[in-house]
């Protein structure tokens, strides 16, 4: 067995969490750089298993495995495929990022980090997991981090609301999925992954029992109509916990939808197809649409996510080669977007104390780089060629129209209201003039600068050299076209 | 083959001028339009190398230049983009190459470089002036553009844009190209990002254009799930294909696949191109600087958007035969084309703004385009995309040089007139004579003034056309619009610079610099002699003494029908007789118009006028029917109804009743039953509570609880209930 690359990277945030709250609330500073080390370690490995993974082979690979409940046929059994990998290197660098932009966090900074750092954990768990049990275990870790710092570190007014409403939304949820992983433990026998995939399930084994995986998981990824915590959480959260909900937990969701549902119950997928199809469509034009007439900042990346989030699902449920990459491409494009935007808006937050865009403008003069950033992301979000956006929205259409043409009439109109609310947003927040209650607004700080510049980097990177992660991404296409059949 | 790698090059001088523009010389102006006139220049050179390698290559349309590389790696075939000159995109090189070299040298003149910079100015406003103290007398000066380099920086991205989507030999890159001129319109439109107007117009330009381009997205999807490729060659160039996509029914009853994705193009070119009924940009996209209206308007976006229809004529022609009904597409664009064409110069007539004026000649002179399209008359609507580029050019930076003058008088005299209305000018031939005999050379080519201008040709060329093809209704329509467009370039040039002046800012108008007037003529010499590449041979008289060498080079495209050739003495007629007598009727109504003076065509229409000078109120039309209901299906149907009302309804209703339900556990349950016993263990928890009362809401214990319990049933349930589930 060679260097346990995954499990440095999984157990390094747990470590660093249990760490922190060892220490003594005053050392601020080390407790920082611990959370930001834990961070860049995840981010290290994960390059390291971007660099090492063998895309010629492609499948599973850097798998570990030791039994843990073996009566059960539980084990702790880790291993990646290239979109895992893309994932995990998109949790390092937000869960790194997200420490950035919490650097001066003065409330209770010990317990903050140390919530923070289990929820990567949880997060990089269930992007590893081979063991069913195990996925599921990882995904629910999750919710307690999530819940406390929401109402603790929230905005005063909704965090109460935001929090609980989240909670209850991933429970439920996470419920129904429970109640089909069972399911497909006592018919298969089995929490291994690549066990059950060779379990043969009935037809109408998987009728049935699909969508209680699909949708008990894809509520995290906000599908309609079980979006509404989406919003509501990403707003009510502090910054760093909107960039990792949307950034990375909604990606969380569809992972574990695409691994359990479609990947173990691929004939339910074809027979569900239709019904996710449509929803997805509802969620992005009307995701679109609620973001238009957004006037709090915030709510507007909010809702955005839940429209971008059904380009994934649409792209996942035609079940098609060019849908399935796209869908994988628009989980890493739009979790770098999406982080990028909230640490945006965090930071314009963090210096006019408003998130109510009637109060906001002119911020181009006084913070031109947070400017820069937003529309390098506004760019991204609308599908424009040259950045990370069009090459997973491109394919994603091409599988929508190869599956259903219909949807992609519909959901093309999603792309015209993002240009809108974009455009919107830009104008009233970083164009016009600077109102006299922001004259006193000064510019962000170097760390800021550096987030920023980073995300648009490698979303500028992936627009004109693809090949970056493109290939990456086939590799699991292929594997999930395999198991999906000729579709 | 060297041709085929150096193809590659002729996007890149631009592109890189703008990296290395906006990262390292924003500071520096002379730097900075330095790089990028050279990265335009060397454009340039290349494509006039690349131009006449073509004109000589024989057999260039069956064997173009080109070659391909694969740039997304996917699993089976790989998306291969890659460059193509055949003779469409040697011609569009030449013209794109021209204008933009002289748009970026206007552009030093028009941005007041060498002059000092305001005390006023501020980055996203046009430059106020300066005051300059010489020999104790203080005057007022131009002062240069606050923004200068990122000018340069914008206008050079937008420049790689069109040579990338002139060159490309496949859709996807040819998208891509097109839709970073989307976003540089949108940058250079609100350039001066400070005015309202300006912002307003950028994102009205962006979005409405955004509209086709969605539509031209799903002709692609369409397009590659039906042939597995996005490649000019491989699906213009292909009888085959082209066949079987005329010959398979769509999904839409009564429409065969090359018909649907010739549409679903078309729509992309209705935006791009302003046709009716998504124009309602181009004429707010005047906003922006005047050498990006002349980029927008000549060089790049509308040609572009005519360029993507010429392209794929083959598709949207196919299963065509001269002397047949044309085909649904073809038949769409000779309606929308024709229409606009004469709606676009109706409301010409009405426009005061010497700029509006233009912009509506342009949508009107794109719909002749479109409608030669839909004739079937393909050589002539790329000969006049090509003299329209050239005049047009010549035009809106004559217009901006007029403005230019105005400007100065305007600062020498102190008056406050907006310096872009006609009726505030008058004989500024005089004192702009470079500036009004270029401009005349090119008003009277848009007008189509016979024989000596290039305008005369093209549009002959179409007129005739239509007429050859059968298409009489085309033919009489485009014909009054001709009428039209010459009556109200008569009124422009005449209340621009003949008479006397009507404000004292236009008796003070000052001839523009060089780097303004040089350009000017060298757009006026191709505003005369582009014409003469295309003479046609039936031209009577004078057909074949210089031979059709347009539509010899043209003609050799693969599989574009070509309609009849006959030229007869009925459209040579009637482009003298609208060409000439428009020009005369516009002098004569306009020839004496005073100060303070009305529009004497107010006064004989009427409230009609008034209907044409507000566009036919489409502007109001469209935010009545599109963009409010569009609010109200956001704000009130789904934001307010379903999603705050039913659907977080239902969950706050689920809420209540689980709260309802623990009271009812606790009130007639836990106390009456289990009574006082657990008094004091409550007490305890309710301490608890409070002390963690910060962290936690105290109500999500319960819900767990809740959750926990219906686990724990449905479990039972499928392990002992559901038949064959059972371990």
């Amino acid at each position: 067995m060679s260097f346990p690359l995954l499990s440095l990277l999984v157990l390094t945030p747990l470590a660093a969490g249990l760490v922190i709250l060892a220490l003594p609330r005053e050392r601020r500073d080390l407790i920082r750089w611990l959370a930001l080390g834990a961070g860049l370690v995840m981010l290290l490995c994960s390059l390291a298993l971007y660099a090492g993974y063998d895309q010629q082979a492609g499948g599973y690979q850097f798998i570990e495995y030791a039994p843990w409940l073996p009566q059960l046929g539980i084990a702790y059994h880790l291993g990646v495929d290239g979109l895992a990998v893309a994932m995990l290197v998109l949790t390092g660098l937000v869960v790194s990022a997200g420490v950035i932009v919490s650097w001066k966090v003065e409330d209770r900074p010990r317990e903050f980090f140390s919530f923070m750092m289990f929820l990567a954990a949880s997060v990089a768990g269930v992007f590893a997991s081979l063991d069913l049990f195990l996925l599921f275990f990882f995904f629910e870790i999750a919710v307690f981090p999530k819940y406390l710092m929401i109402v603790t570190w929230g905005s005063p007014e909704t965090r109460n609301y935001g929090g609980m409403k989240l909670t209850l939304y991933l429970f439920i949820g996470s419920l129904v999925a429970l109640v089909g992983v069972l399911a497909l433990y006592v018919q298969g026998g089995t929490f291994n992954f690549l066990e059950l995939q060779e379990a043969g399930f009935s037809t109408e084994f998987q009728r049935l029992w699909f969508p209680f995986v699909f949708f008990g998981f894809a509520v995290l990824g906000a599908i309609f109509p079980f979006h509404s915590w989406a919003p509501d959480g990403h707003v009510a959260a502090p910054t760093a916990i909107s960039m990792l909900l949307a950034g990375v937990e909604m990606k969380v969701g569809v992972f574990a939808a695409l691994r359990a549902g479609i990947m173990l119950m691929p004939e339910g997928a074809q027979i569900w197809s239709p019904v996710i199809l449509a929803l997805a469509t509802v969620n992005v034009v009307y995701g679109a649409f609620i973001a238009m007439i957004q006037t709090d900042f915030k709510y507007v990346i909010g809702f955005s996510s839940v429209s971008h989030m059904g380009l994934v699902l649409i792209g996942l449920a035609t079940l098609t080669p060019d849908g399935i990459r796209g869908a994988g491409l628009q989980m890493f494009s739009h979790g770098t977007m999406t982080a990028l935007f909230f640490a945006i808006v965090g930071m314009v937050y963090d210096q006019a104390h408003t998130r109510d865009m009637g109060q906001l403008g002119g911020l181009m003069r006084k913070m031109p780089w947070a400017a820069a950033g937003f529309v390098v992301a506004g760019l991204v979000s609308m599908g424009m060629p040259g950045f990370s956006g069009f090459i997973a929205e491109f394919p994603i259409f091409m599988g929508a129209w190869r599956a259903a043409p219909i949807v992609a009439v519909i959901a093309v109109l999603g792309i015209i209201i993002t240009a809108a609310y974009i455009f919107l947003v830009v104008r009233r927040v970083f164009f016009g003039e600077v109102p006299p209650a922001l004259a006193a607004v000064e510019d962000i700080p170097l760390r800021d600068k550096i987030t920023i510049g980073v995300f648009s980097v490698i979303m500028i990177a992936i627009g004109w050299f693809p090949s970056l992660i493109v290939p990456l991404v086939e590799t699991s296409v292929q594997t999930i076209l395999q198991v999906v059949g000729g579709a | 083959m060297m041709t085929s790698l150096f193809i590659w090059l002729l996007p890149l001088p631009p592109l890189l001028a703008f990296f290395v523009i906006l990262l390292f010389t924003r500071s520096r102006n002379r730097l900075s339009h330095a790089l990028a006139i050279g990265g335009a220049g060397l454009s340039f050179l290349g494509s006039m190398i690349v131009f006449f390698r073509a004109i000589t290559t024989p057999d260039l349309a069956a064997s173009p230049f080109g070659s391909a590389i694969a740039w997304l790696p996917v699993a089976g075939e790989p998306v291969r983009i890659g460059v193509m000159v055949d003779p469409l995109t040697a011609v569009m090189l030449f013209f794109v190459a021209w204008t933009v070299l002289m748009i970026f040298i206007y552009s030093v003149g028009y941005h007041n470089f060498g002059q000092p910079a305001g005390k006023e100015d501020q980055p996203g406003l046009p430059p106020r002036g300066a005051e300059v103290r010489v020999k104790n007398e203080t005057s007022r000066v131009p002062s240069i553009e606050p923004m200068y380099a990122r000018f340069f920086a914008f206008v050079s991205l937008f420049a790689a844009a069109m040579y990338l989507l002139v060159v490309s030999d496949n859709l996807l890159t040819l998208y891509i190209g097109w839709e970073i001129m989307g976003l540089c319109s949108y940058l250079l439109i609100g350039f001066w990002y400070g005015k309202t107007s300006a912002r307003d117009a950028a994102v009205k330009a962006f979005l409405t254009t955004r509209i086709g381009d969605m539509f031209m997205l799903l002709g692609m999807a369409a397009l590659f799930a039906q042939t597995g490729t996005l490649s000019f060659q491989a699906i213009l160039g292909d009888p085959e294909v082209l066949a079987k996509l005329a010959g398979t029914a769509s999904v839409i009853p009564g429409l065969s696949w090359a018909g649907l994705i010739g549409l679903l193009l078309f729509a992309g070119t209705v935006g791009k191109s302003a046709q009716f009924p998504l124009h309602v940009w181009l004429p707010d996209a005047m906003e922006g600087p005047t050498p990006v209206s002349a980029m927008i308007h000549a060089a790049t976006m509308v040609s572009a958007g005519v360029y993507l229809v010429a392209r794929f004529f083959p598709l949207l022609a196919a299963g065509w035969e001269p002397g047949q009904p044309v085909t649904t597409p073809m038949l769409v664009m000779a309606v929308i084309g024709s229409f606009t064409a004469l709606f676009a110069a109706t409301i010409a007539v009405a426009q005061n703004d010497i700029k509006r004026v233009l912009a509506y000649s342009t949508i009107s002179q794109l719909g002749y385009m479109v409608a030669a399209l839909g004739a079937g008359a393909f050589v002539a609507a790329v000969f006049h995309l090509i003299t329209h580029a050239f005049f047009k050019a010549l035009l809106f930076l004559g217009s901006g040089s007029v403005i230019h003058g105005m400007e100065h008088g305007v600062m020498h005299t102190g008056e406050h007139i907006d310096p872009q209305d006609m009726q505030n000018m008058g004989g500024l031939c005089e004192r702009m004579p470079v500036t009004f005999w270029t401009f005349l050379i090119g008003g009277l080519a848009l007008a189509g003034f016979p024989l000596v201008t290039a305008g005369f040709w093209s549009k002959d060329e179409i007129l005739s056309g239509a007429l050859a093809g059968g298409h009489r209704v085309v033919f009489i329509v485009l014909a009054l619009a001709a009428l039209l467009t010459a009556f109200y370039t008569a009124r422009q040039i005449t209340l621009t610079f003949l008479g006397k002046p009507r404000t004292e800012a236009a008796a003070h108008a000052h001839e523009s610099a060089p780097t303004m007037t040089v350009p000017l003529v060298v757009l006026a010499f191709f505003a005369v002699t582009a014409g003469w590449a295309g003479i046609p041979e039936a031209f009577p008289g004078l057909g074949g003494m210089v031979p059709n060498w347009l539509g010899g080079f043209l003609g050799t495209m693969p599989n574009i029908p070509h309609g009849e050739e006959g030229h007869s003495l009925v459209p040579l007629l009637t482009s003298l007789l609208v060409s000439l007598g428009g020009l005369w009727l516009g002098w004569l109504v306009y020839r004496g118009v005073q100060a303070g003076q009305a529009d004497p065509l107010a006064e004989r229409l009427g409230g009609l006028f008034n209907v044409l000078r507000s566009k036919y109120y489409l502007d109001e039309l469209y935010q009545g029917i599109f963009v409010r209901p569009a609010q109200w299906l956001s704000e009130t149907f789904a934001y307010r109804w379903l999603d705050q009302g039913v659907i977080d309804g239902i969950l706050h209703g689920v809420a209540r009743g689980a709260l309802l339900l623990g009271l009812f556990l606790r009130r007639f349950i836990d106390i009456p039953l289990i009574n006082r016993s657990g008094d004091v263990l409550a007490e305890g928890s309710r301490d608890m509570g409070g002390l963690m009362a910060r962290a936690q809401t105290g109500r999500i214990q319960m819900y767990m609880v809740i959750t926990v319990g219906i686990a724990v049933i449905f479990g039972l349930i499928i392990v002992f209930l559901v038949p064959g589930l059972r371990p």
